[in-house]
Protein backbone atom coordinates (compact mmCIF):
# COMPACT_ATOMS: atom_id res chain seq x y z
CA UNK A 1 0.00 0.00 0.00
CA UNK A 2 0.87 3.54 -0.76
CA UNK A 3 0.96 6.79 1.96
CA UNK A 4 -1.19 9.41 0.97
CA UNK A 5 -0.11 13.07 1.97
CA UNK A 6 -2.50 15.99 1.67
CA UNK A 7 -5.03 13.49 0.23
CA UNK A 8 -2.79 12.53 -2.59
CA UNK A 9 -0.26 10.05 -3.98
CA UNK A 10 2.70 10.30 -6.22
CA UNK A 11 4.74 7.75 -7.87
CA UNK A 12 7.11 7.08 -10.80
CA UNK A 13 5.26 4.69 -12.92
CA UNK A 14 1.16 4.23 -12.35
CA UNK A 15 -0.10 0.97 -13.93
CA UNK A 16 -3.98 1.37 -14.38
CA UNK A 17 -5.15 -2.50 -13.78
CA UNK A 18 -3.59 -5.61 -12.24
CA UNK A 19 -4.56 -8.13 -15.23
CA UNK A 20 -1.68 -10.20 -16.20
CA UNK A 21 -0.36 -7.62 -19.05
CA UNK A 22 -0.56 -4.29 -15.97
CA UNK A 23 1.47 -6.70 -13.66
CA UNK A 24 3.79 -7.38 -16.35
CA UNK A 25 4.73 -3.90 -17.42
CA UNK A 26 5.29 -2.52 -13.88
CA UNK A 27 6.95 -5.91 -13.18
CA UNK A 28 9.57 -4.49 -15.96
CA UNK A 29 9.86 -1.43 -15.24
CA UNK A 30 10.75 -1.93 -11.01
CA UNK A 31 13.40 -4.84 -12.50
CA UNK A 32 14.80 -1.86 -15.31
CA UNK A 33 15.32 0.48 -12.42
CA UNK A 34 12.09 2.62 -12.20
CA UNK A 35 11.60 2.72 -7.79
CA UNK A 36 8.51 3.63 -7.20
CA UNK A 37 6.03 2.01 -9.61
CA UNK A 38 2.35 1.83 -8.17
CA UNK A 39 -0.48 -0.89 -9.85
CA UNK A 40 -4.28 -0.33 -9.09
CA UNK A 41 -6.93 -2.55 -9.72
CA UNK A 42 -10.25 -2.11 -9.20
CA UNK A 43 -11.53 -5.36 -8.50
CA UNK A 44 -10.66 -6.72 -4.76
CA UNK A 45 -9.40 -9.87 -6.12
CA UNK A 46 -6.78 -9.68 -8.93
CA UNK A 47 -7.86 -12.55 -11.50
CA UNK A 48 -11.27 -13.05 -10.47
CA UNK A 49 -13.71 -13.31 -11.88
CA UNK A 50 -12.03 -14.84 -15.06
CA UNK A 51 -12.79 -13.42 -17.93
CA UNK A 52 -10.98 -15.99 -20.13
CA UNK A 53 -10.59 -19.49 -22.10
CA UNK A 54 -7.49 -19.84 -20.36
CA UNK A 55 -5.52 -21.61 -23.61
CA UNK A 56 -1.90 -20.46 -24.14
CA UNK A 57 0.95 -21.86 -26.42
CA UNK A 58 3.49 -22.68 -23.88
CA UNK A 59 6.02 -21.07 -26.28
CA UNK A 60 6.69 -17.59 -24.94
CA UNK A 61 7.96 -18.45 -21.24
CA UNK A 62 11.54 -17.57 -21.75
CA UNK A 63 11.33 -14.52 -23.40
CA UNK A 64 8.86 -13.34 -20.56
CA UNK A 65 11.85 -14.52 -18.21
CA UNK A 66 9.27 -16.72 -16.21
CA UNK A 67 11.14 -20.19 -15.05
CA UNK A 68 7.82 -21.89 -13.84
CA UNK A 69 3.94 -21.32 -13.80
CA UNK A 70 3.63 -24.11 -10.85
CA UNK A 71 0.00 -24.26 -10.36
CA UNK A 72 -1.18 -22.20 -13.29
CA UNK A 73 -1.38 -24.65 -15.13
CA UNK A 74 -4.06 -26.66 -14.86
CA UNK A 75 -3.53 -28.96 -18.30
CA UNK A 76 -1.76 -29.72 -21.18
CA UNK A 77 -2.78 -30.21 -24.22
CA UNK A 78 -0.82 -32.32 -27.68
CA UNK A 79 -2.52 -30.72 -30.33
CA UNK A 80 -5.71 -28.95 -31.55
CA UNK A 81 -8.62 -30.49 -33.87
CA UNK A 82 -10.43 -28.61 -36.05
CA UNK A 83 -14.50 -29.71 -37.18
CA UNK A 84 -16.21 -28.27 -39.91
CA UNK A 85 -20.05 -27.36 -40.07
CA UNK A 86 -20.98 -30.85 -41.53
CA UNK A 87 -17.78 -32.90 -39.46
CA UNK A 88 -14.94 -32.72 -41.87
CA UNK A 89 -11.97 -32.74 -39.13
CA UNK A 90 -8.30 -32.33 -39.31
CA UNK A 91 -6.04 -32.81 -36.70
CA UNK A 92 -2.89 -29.98 -35.93
CA UNK A 93 -0.05 -30.54 -33.31
CA UNK A 94 2.96 -32.85 -33.04
CA UNK A 95 1.18 -36.22 -32.29
CA UNK A 96 3.78 -38.55 -32.79
CA UNK A 97 6.59 -37.18 -30.99
CA UNK A 98 4.00 -36.26 -27.71
CA UNK A 99 5.32 -33.08 -26.95
CA UNK A 100 3.02 -31.16 -25.24
CA UNK A 101 2.75 -27.60 -27.09
CA UNK A 102 -0.52 -26.10 -25.61
CA UNK A 103 -2.03 -25.40 -22.16
CA UNK A 104 -4.80 -24.33 -19.98
CA UNK A 105 -4.26 -22.30 -17.65
CA UNK A 106 -6.33 -21.43 -14.10
CA UNK A 107 -6.04 -17.56 -14.77
CA UNK A 108 -7.31 -16.61 -11.54
CA UNK A 109 -3.88 -18.34 -9.99
CA UNK A 110 -1.84 -17.22 -13.44
CA UNK A 111 -2.85 -13.55 -12.75
CA UNK A 112 -1.82 -13.46 -8.97
CA UNK A 113 1.49 -15.09 -10.24
CA UNK A 114 1.87 -12.26 -12.05
CA UNK A 115 1.41 -9.58 -9.96
CA UNK A 116 3.62 -11.62 -7.13
CA UNK A 117 6.14 -11.70 -9.77
CA UNK A 118 6.10 -7.95 -9.81
CA UNK A 119 5.70 -7.21 -5.96
CA UNK A 120 8.75 -9.64 -5.68
CA UNK A 121 10.65 -6.38 -7.71
CA UNK A 122 9.43 -4.23 -5.48
CA UNK A 123 6.17 -3.13 -7.13
CA UNK A 124 2.91 -1.64 -5.04
CA UNK A 125 -0.18 -2.43 -5.48
CA UNK A 126 -3.92 -1.06 -4.28
CA UNK A 127 -6.80 -3.34 -5.08
CA UNK A 128 -10.60 -2.18 -4.51
CA UNK A 129 -8.68 1.68 -6.02
CA UNK A 130 -10.78 2.31 -9.37
CA UNK A 131 -9.33 5.30 -12.08
CA UNK A 132 -12.11 7.28 -12.82
CA UNK A 133 -10.42 9.71 -14.79
CA UNK A 134 -7.09 10.66 -16.13
CA UNK A 135 -5.54 14.23 -14.86
CA UNK A 136 -4.35 16.05 -17.80
CA UNK A 137 -2.12 19.41 -17.56
CA UNK A 138 -1.41 21.46 -20.63
CA UNK A 139 -2.26 18.35 -22.49
CA UNK A 140 -0.19 15.90 -20.72
CA UNK A 141 -1.77 12.57 -18.85
CA UNK A 142 0.19 13.62 -15.34
CA UNK A 143 -1.99 11.09 -13.19
CA UNK A 144 -5.88 9.86 -12.43
CA UNK A 145 -8.26 10.89 -9.80
CA UNK A 146 -9.32 7.74 -8.22
CA UNK A 147 -11.54 5.97 -5.41
CA UNK A 148 -10.84 3.81 -2.66
CA UNK A 149 -13.31 1.99 -0.64
CA UNK A 150 -15.28 5.56 -0.59
CA UNK A 151 -12.83 8.07 -0.80
CA UNK A 152 -11.86 9.73 -3.98
CA UNK A 153 -7.83 10.83 -4.40
CA UNK A 154 -5.48 11.72 -7.05
CA UNK A 155 -2.67 9.65 -8.18
CA UNK A 156 -0.04 11.93 -9.73
CA UNK A 157 3.19 9.89 -12.05
CA UNK A 158 5.19 10.89 -14.18
CA UNK A 159 4.04 8.41 -16.55
CA UNK A 160 0.65 6.65 -17.03
CA UNK A 161 0.33 3.10 -18.13
CA UNK A 162 -3.27 2.03 -19.14
CA UNK A 163 -3.75 -1.48 -18.93
CA UNK A 164 -7.11 -1.61 -18.09
CA UNK A 165 -8.38 -4.72 -20.55
CA UNK A 166 -10.99 -4.54 -23.43
CA UNK A 167 -13.49 -2.41 -21.47
CA UNK A 168 -10.36 0.23 -21.42
CA UNK A 169 -11.32 3.56 -20.80
CA UNK A 170 -7.93 4.93 -19.94
CA UNK A 171 -7.28 5.19 -23.38
CA UNK A 172 -10.38 6.98 -24.41
CA UNK A 173 -10.18 9.49 -21.74
CA UNK A 174 -6.55 10.14 -22.95
CA UNK A 175 -7.99 10.78 -26.28
CA UNK A 176 -5.95 8.03 -28.04
CA UNK A 177 -8.56 5.98 -30.43
CA UNK A 178 -11.79 5.61 -31.54
CA UNK A 179 -14.45 3.65 -30.71
CA UNK A 180 -14.45 0.04 -32.04
CA UNK A 181 -16.67 -1.15 -35.31
CA UNK A 182 -18.85 -4.00 -34.41
CA UNK A 183 -17.22 -6.39 -37.20
CA UNK A 184 -13.97 -6.06 -34.73
CA UNK A 185 -15.73 -6.99 -31.83
CA UNK A 186 -16.57 -10.81 -30.42
CA UNK A 187 -18.96 -11.39 -27.80
CA UNK A 188 -18.01 -14.49 -26.06
CA UNK A 189 -19.49 -16.85 -23.18
CA UNK A 190 -18.41 -20.15 -21.89
CA UNK A 191 -19.11 -22.95 -19.31
CA UNK A 192 -17.08 -24.93 -17.42
CA UNK A 193 -18.07 -28.38 -17.71
CA UNK A 194 -17.52 -30.99 -15.32
CA UNK A 195 -18.70 -34.49 -15.76
CA UNK A 196 -18.18 -34.63 -20.11
CA UNK A 197 -17.49 -37.50 -21.90
CA UNK A 198 -14.73 -35.89 -24.83
CA UNK A 199 -10.68 -36.05 -25.84
CA UNK A 200 -8.90 -34.20 -23.65
CA UNK A 201 -5.86 -34.44 -24.90
CA UNK A 202 -6.71 -31.83 -27.64
CA UNK A 203 -8.11 -28.62 -28.03
CA UNK A 204 -11.28 -28.72 -29.88
CA UNK A 205 -12.12 -25.77 -32.64
CA UNK A 206 -15.78 -25.93 -34.32
CA UNK A 207 -15.79 -23.03 -37.03
CA UNK A 208 -19.11 -22.12 -39.00
CA UNK A 209 -22.62 -21.49 -38.16
CA UNK A 210 -22.38 -22.68 -34.61
CA UNK A 211 -20.54 -19.50 -33.55
CA UNK A 212 -20.99 -17.22 -36.95
CA UNK A 213 -17.89 -14.40 -37.37
CA UNK A 214 -16.08 -16.28 -34.63
CA UNK A 215 -15.68 -20.16 -33.23
CA UNK A 216 -16.67 -22.49 -30.81
CA UNK A 217 -14.16 -24.03 -28.40
CA UNK A 218 -13.68 -26.81 -25.87
CA UNK A 219 -10.30 -26.84 -24.08
CA UNK A 220 -9.77 -29.09 -21.45
CA UNK A 221 -9.17 -28.32 -17.87
CA UNK A 222 -8.85 -32.19 -17.06
CA UNK A 223 -10.05 -35.56 -18.24
CA UNK A 224 -13.80 -34.80 -18.23
CA UNK A 225 -13.66 -31.07 -17.65
CA UNK A 226 -13.02 -28.51 -20.35
CA UNK A 227 -14.09 -24.57 -20.70
CA UNK A 228 -16.80 -24.78 -23.26
CA UNK A 229 -17.14 -21.70 -24.80
CA UNK A 230 -17.67 -19.45 -28.06
CA UNK A 231 -17.16 -15.82 -29.21
CA UNK A 232 -19.33 -14.52 -32.32
CA UNK A 233 -18.91 -11.38 -34.61
CA UNK A 234 -21.17 -8.67 -33.15
CA UNK A 235 -22.23 -7.22 -36.78
CA UNK A 236 -23.12 -11.09 -36.92
CA UNK A 237 -25.71 -11.73 -34.70
CA UNK A 238 -29.18 -12.52 -35.31
CA UNK A 239 -32.13 -10.94 -34.23
CA UNK A 240 -32.43 -11.56 -29.89
CA UNK A 241 -30.71 -14.46 -30.06
CA UNK A 242 -27.67 -14.18 -27.27
CA UNK A 243 -24.08 -16.03 -27.47
CA UNK A 244 -25.57 -17.59 -24.00
CA UNK A 245 -28.23 -18.69 -26.33
CA UNK A 246 -26.00 -20.06 -28.99
CA UNK A 247 -24.12 -22.31 -26.77
CA UNK A 248 -26.92 -23.88 -24.98
CA UNK A 249 -27.98 -25.01 -28.55
CA UNK A 250 -24.64 -26.46 -29.21
CA UNK A 251 -24.31 -28.11 -25.42
CA UNK A 252 -28.15 -29.39 -25.98
CA UNK A 253 -27.12 -31.35 -29.40
CA UNK A 254 -23.84 -32.57 -28.02
CA UNK A 255 -24.41 -36.15 -26.40
CA UNK A 256 -20.68 -35.82 -25.22
CA UNK A 257 -22.80 -33.10 -22.25
CA UNK A 258 -25.27 -35.18 -21.53
CA UNK A 259 -24.57 -35.43 -18.68
CA UNK A 260 -22.08 -32.38 -18.02
CA UNK A 261 -22.60 -29.81 -15.31
CA UNK A 262 -21.28 -26.19 -15.02
CA UNK A 263 -18.86 -25.27 -12.33
CA UNK A 264 -18.82 -21.74 -13.32
CA UNK A 265 -20.14 -18.90 -16.39
CA UNK A 266 -17.74 -16.60 -18.09
CA UNK A 267 -18.75 -13.63 -20.46
CA UNK A 268 -16.56 -11.25 -21.93
CA UNK A 269 -16.26 -8.73 -25.02
CA UNK A 270 -12.48 -9.12 -27.15
CA UNK A 271 -11.34 -6.96 -29.53
CA UNK A 272 -10.29 -8.69 -33.00
CA UNK A 273 -9.20 -4.84 -34.88
CA UNK A 274 -5.98 -4.64 -36.83
CA UNK A 275 -3.40 -3.08 -34.31
CA UNK A 276 -4.39 1.26 -33.75
CA UNK A 277 -2.32 3.85 -35.35
CA UNK A 278 -1.21 4.94 -31.86
CA UNK A 279 -1.12 3.19 -28.32
CA UNK A 280 0.22 6.71 -26.52
CA UNK A 281 0.48 10.12 -25.78
CA UNK A 282 2.40 12.45 -23.69
CA UNK A 283 2.46 11.05 -20.13
CA UNK A 284 0.58 7.85 -21.08
CA UNK A 285 0.84 4.22 -22.51
CA UNK A 286 -1.36 1.44 -23.50
CA UNK A 287 -0.68 -2.12 -23.18
CA UNK A 288 -2.36 -5.14 -23.31
CA UNK A 289 -6.19 -5.51 -24.25
CA UNK A 290 -6.41 -2.03 -23.60
CA UNK A 291 -3.89 -1.62 -26.40
CA UNK A 292 -6.02 -3.85 -29.01
CA UNK A 293 -2.73 -6.57 -29.78
CA UNK A 294 -5.11 -9.78 -29.33
CA UNK A 295 -4.44 -11.77 -31.95
CA UNK A 296 -7.59 -11.47 -34.32
CA UNK A 297 -7.52 -14.99 -35.90
CA UNK A 298 -7.24 -16.67 -31.95
CA UNK A 299 -8.82 -14.00 -29.98
CA UNK A 300 -5.75 -14.83 -27.77
CA UNK A 301 -4.27 -11.81 -26.19
CA UNK A 302 -2.22 -13.09 -23.54
CA UNK A 303 1.40 -13.92 -25.58
CA UNK A 304 1.20 -10.90 -27.10
CA UNK A 305 0.33 -8.41 -24.56
CA UNK A 306 2.91 -10.17 -22.05
CA UNK A 307 5.39 -9.49 -24.64
CA UNK A 308 4.35 -6.10 -25.87
CA UNK A 309 4.42 -5.32 -21.39
CA UNK A 310 7.56 -6.41 -21.72
CA UNK A 311 8.86 -3.44 -23.80
CA UNK A 312 6.58 -1.29 -22.04
CA UNK A 313 8.05 -1.67 -19.00
CA UNK A 314 11.94 -1.53 -20.49
CA UNK A 315 10.32 1.59 -22.08
CA UNK A 316 8.82 2.97 -18.55
CA UNK A 317 12.07 2.78 -16.66
CA UNK A 318 14.16 4.52 -19.40
CA UNK A 319 11.78 7.39 -19.32
CA UNK A 320 11.97 8.03 -15.54
CA UNK A 321 15.11 7.54 -15.61
CA UNK A 322 15.71 10.62 -18.43
CA UNK A 323 12.87 12.20 -16.79
CA UNK A 324 11.63 12.68 -20.68
CA UNK A 325 7.54 11.08 -20.61
CA UNK A 326 6.51 13.21 -23.67
CA UNK A 327 4.96 11.56 -27.03
CA UNK A 328 7.81 11.70 -28.60
CA UNK A 329 10.05 9.93 -25.93
CA UNK A 330 7.23 7.23 -25.72
CA UNK A 331 7.56 6.62 -29.37
CA UNK A 332 10.43 4.26 -28.63
CA UNK A 333 7.71 2.11 -27.11
CA UNK A 334 5.69 2.07 -30.44
CA UNK A 335 8.64 1.00 -32.31
CA UNK A 336 10.03 -1.56 -30.19
CA UNK A 337 6.26 -3.58 -29.74
CA UNK A 338 5.61 -2.86 -33.28
CA UNK A 339 8.58 -4.74 -35.05
CA UNK A 340 7.77 -7.20 -32.47
CA UNK A 341 4.51 -8.15 -32.93
CA UNK A 342 2.71 -6.08 -35.40
CA UNK A 343 3.31 -7.90 -38.95
CA UNK A 344 1.57 -10.71 -37.29
CA UNK A 345 -0.98 -8.85 -35.77
CA UNK A 346 -1.87 -7.65 -39.17
CA UNK A 347 -1.44 -10.76 -41.64
CA UNK A 348 -3.62 -12.41 -38.65
CA UNK A 349 -6.26 -9.43 -39.24
CA UNK A 350 -6.45 -9.88 -42.99
CA UNK A 351 -6.71 -13.43 -42.65
CA UNK A 352 -9.73 -12.87 -40.15
CA UNK A 353 -11.72 -10.82 -42.63
CA UNK A 354 -10.95 -13.32 -45.24
CA UNK A 355 -12.50 -16.00 -42.70
CA UNK A 356 -15.47 -13.58 -41.84
CA UNK A 357 -16.65 -13.69 -45.58
CA UNK A 358 -16.89 -17.75 -45.85
CA UNK A 359 -20.17 -19.82 -45.32
CA UNK A 360 -20.54 -23.43 -44.04
CA UNK A 361 -20.00 -25.03 -47.74
CA UNK A 362 -16.50 -23.50 -48.04
CA UNK A 363 -15.67 -23.85 -44.11
CA UNK A 364 -16.28 -27.48 -45.04
CA UNK A 365 -14.41 -27.89 -48.51
CA UNK A 366 -11.08 -26.08 -46.49
CA UNK A 367 -11.53 -28.40 -43.47
CA UNK A 368 -11.86 -31.18 -46.03
CA UNK A 369 -9.00 -30.65 -48.08
CA UNK A 370 -6.51 -30.10 -44.78
CA UNK A 371 -8.15 -33.11 -43.36
CA UNK A 372 -5.05 -35.29 -45.70
CA UNK A 373 -2.42 -33.32 -43.80
CA UNK A 374 0.27 -33.68 -41.31
CA UNK A 375 0.42 -30.41 -39.53
CA UNK A 376 3.09 -30.05 -37.13
CA UNK A 377 3.14 -27.16 -35.72
CA UNK A 378 0.25 -25.77 -33.75
CA UNK A 379 0.68 -22.14 -35.08
CA UNK A 380 -1.66 -19.63 -37.22
CA UNK A 381 1.30 -19.36 -39.37
CA UNK A 382 1.21 -23.14 -40.19
CA UNK A 383 -2.46 -23.46 -40.81
CA UNK A 384 -2.15 -20.56 -43.00
CA UNK A 385 0.33 -21.88 -45.22
CA UNK A 386 -1.28 -25.00 -45.54
CA UNK A 387 -4.41 -23.13 -46.81
CA UNK A 388 -2.41 -20.95 -49.14
CA UNK A 389 -1.11 -24.54 -50.29
CA UNK A 390 -5.07 -25.73 -51.13
CA UNK A 391 -6.50 -22.58 -51.73
CA UNK A 392 -4.46 -19.74 -52.40
CA UNK A 393 -7.65 -17.43 -53.48
CA UNK A 394 -7.94 -17.67 -49.81
CA UNK A 395 -4.88 -15.64 -48.88
CA UNK A 396 -4.61 -13.40 -51.92
CA UNK A 397 -5.04 -10.17 -50.21
CA UNK A 398 -1.70 -11.58 -47.45
CA UNK A 399 0.19 -13.67 -49.53
CA UNK A 400 3.13 -11.61 -49.12
CA UNK A 401 3.02 -11.65 -45.48
CA UNK A 402 3.15 -15.66 -45.19
CA UNK B 1 -33.59 7.99 -24.08
CA UNK B 2 -31.05 5.40 -22.63
CA UNK B 3 -29.86 1.60 -21.65
CA UNK B 4 -31.21 0.07 -18.60
CA UNK B 5 -29.82 -2.94 -16.92
CA UNK B 6 -31.18 -6.13 -15.45
CA UNK B 7 -28.49 -6.72 -12.60
CA UNK B 8 -29.83 -9.75 -12.16
CA UNK B 9 -28.70 -10.66 -15.89
CA UNK B 10 -25.17 -8.50 -15.64
CA UNK B 11 -21.99 -10.77 -15.06
CA UNK B 12 -20.31 -7.57 -15.04
CA UNK B 13 -17.63 -8.75 -18.25
CA UNK B 14 -17.19 -5.52 -19.82
CA UNK B 15 -18.34 -6.13 -22.74
CA UNK B 16 -20.60 -3.37 -22.71
CA UNK B 17 -18.23 -0.85 -21.86
CA UNK B 18 -15.85 -1.67 -24.27
CA UNK B 19 -18.17 -1.82 -27.25
CA UNK B 20 -19.95 1.89 -26.46
CA UNK B 21 -19.20 4.13 -28.76
CA UNK B 22 -19.86 7.46 -26.48
CA UNK B 23 -17.99 6.19 -23.70
CA UNK B 24 -21.68 6.25 -21.14
CA UNK B 25 -21.01 3.06 -19.26
CA UNK B 26 -18.63 2.40 -16.70
CA UNK B 27 -18.07 -1.22 -14.61
CA UNK B 28 -17.86 0.11 -11.19
CA UNK B 29 -16.59 -3.60 -10.05
CA UNK B 30 -20.11 -5.08 -9.96
CA UNK B 31 -21.99 -2.37 -10.68
CA UNK B 32 -22.56 -1.37 -14.51
CA UNK B 33 -23.28 2.92 -14.07
CA UNK B 34 -25.01 4.54 -17.04
CA UNK B 35 -23.79 7.98 -17.41
CA UNK B 36 -25.50 10.59 -19.84
CA UNK B 37 -24.95 10.86 -23.33
CA UNK B 38 -26.73 7.82 -25.02
CA UNK B 39 -27.17 7.52 -28.08
CA UNK B 40 -29.92 4.59 -28.75
CA UNK B 41 -27.64 2.80 -30.82
CA UNK B 42 -28.33 -0.01 -28.81
CA UNK B 43 -24.69 -1.66 -29.56
CA UNK B 44 -24.69 -2.62 -26.20
CA UNK B 45 -28.20 -4.68 -25.93
CA UNK B 46 -26.41 -6.76 -28.60
CA UNK B 47 -23.13 -7.24 -27.59
CA UNK B 48 -23.95 -8.43 -23.70
CA UNK B 49 -23.64 -12.31 -24.09
CA UNK B 50 -26.76 -12.86 -21.69
CA UNK B 51 -28.87 -9.88 -23.03
CA UNK B 52 -29.13 -8.09 -19.76
CA UNK B 53 -29.62 -4.46 -21.68
CA UNK B 54 -32.33 -3.12 -23.28
CA UNK B 55 -33.44 0.39 -24.47
CA UNK B 56 -35.22 2.08 -21.50
CA UNK B 57 -39.30 1.99 -22.11
CA UNK B 58 -39.01 -1.09 -24.28
C1 LIG C 1 -14.35 -15.25 -23.10
C2 LIG C 1 -12.90 -14.92 -23.35
C3 LIG C 1 -12.02 -15.95 -23.67
C4 LIG C 1 -10.67 -15.66 -23.86
N1 LIG C 1 -9.81 -16.70 -24.10
C5 LIG C 1 -8.47 -16.48 -24.22
C6 LIG C 1 -7.56 -17.57 -24.36
O1 LIG C 1 -7.96 -18.73 -24.35
N2 LIG C 1 -6.23 -17.28 -24.49
C7 LIG C 1 -5.76 -16.00 -24.47
O2 LIG C 1 -4.53 -15.80 -24.61
N3 LIG C 1 -6.60 -14.95 -24.33
C8 LIG C 1 -7.94 -15.16 -24.20
N4 LIG C 1 -8.81 -14.09 -24.03
C9 LIG C 1 -8.26 -12.74 -24.00
C10 LIG C 1 -7.56 -12.50 -22.66
O3 LIG C 1 -8.47 -12.75 -21.61
C11 LIG C 1 -7.06 -11.07 -22.59
O4 LIG C 1 -6.24 -10.83 -23.70
C12 LIG C 1 -6.26 -10.80 -21.31
O5 LIG C 1 -7.05 -10.90 -20.17
C13 LIG C 1 -5.69 -9.39 -21.41
O6 LIG C 1 -5.05 -9.04 -20.22
P1 LIG C 1 -5.04 -7.52 -19.76
O7 LIG C 1 -4.18 -7.51 -18.54
O8 LIG C 1 -4.72 -6.64 -20.90
O9 LIG C 1 -6.55 -7.19 -19.40
P2 LIG C 1 -7.51 -7.84 -18.27
O10 LIG C 1 -7.11 -9.23 -17.96
O11 LIG C 1 -8.89 -7.58 -18.73
O12 LIG C 1 -7.18 -6.95 -17.01
C14 LIG C 1 -7.57 -5.60 -16.92
C15 LIG C 1 -7.68 -5.25 -15.46
O13 LIG C 1 -7.90 -3.85 -15.32
C16 LIG C 1 -8.86 -3.63 -14.32
N5 LIG C 1 -9.46 -2.32 -14.57
C17 LIG C 1 -10.25 -1.96 -15.64
N6 LIG C 1 -10.62 -0.68 -15.55
C18 LIG C 1 -10.05 -0.19 -14.41
C19 LIG C 1 -10.07 1.09 -13.78
N7 LIG C 1 -10.74 2.13 -14.33
N8 LIG C 1 -9.40 1.25 -12.61
C20 LIG C 1 -8.71 0.20 -12.05
N9 LIG C 1 -8.66 -1.04 -12.62
C21 LIG C 1 -9.31 -1.23 -13.78
C22 LIG C 1 -9.82 -4.78 -14.48
O14 LIG C 1 -10.57 -4.99 -13.30
C23 LIG C 1 -8.88 -5.93 -14.80
O15 LIG C 1 -8.44 -6.61 -13.64
C24 LIG C 1 -10.18 -14.33 -23.81
C25 LIG C 1 -11.09 -13.30 -23.52
C26 LIG C 1 -12.43 -13.58 -23.28
C27 LIG C 1 -13.35 -12.46 -22.95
Amino acid sequence: MKPKTGGKIDCDVLVIGAGPIGCTAARFAAKNGAENVLVIEKRQEIGSPVRCAEGVSLSWLEELEIDDLGDAIKWKVKGAKLYSPSGHKMTIGKELAGDEVGAVLERDVFDKEMAVLAAKEGVDFMLKTTAKDVIKENGEVVGVKAENMGEKFEIRAQLVIGADGFESQVGRWGGVYDTLKPSDIMTCFQYRLSNIDFDPEHTHFYLGSVAPGGYLWIFPKGEDKANVGLGLQLSRLDGNKTPKDYLDEFIEDHEEFDKGQAVDMVAGGVCVDHPPDSVITDGLMLVGDASRVVDPITGGGIANGMKQAKIAGEVAAEAVEEGKTDEEFLSRYEKRWRKRLEDKLWRNYLAKEKAMELDDEQFDMIVDALSDQDLDELSTEALLKAVADKHPELVESFKDML
Amino acid sequence: MSVEVDMDKCMHCGACVGTCPENVLFLNDLLLEVNKGCIDCELCVKVCPVGALKLRGD
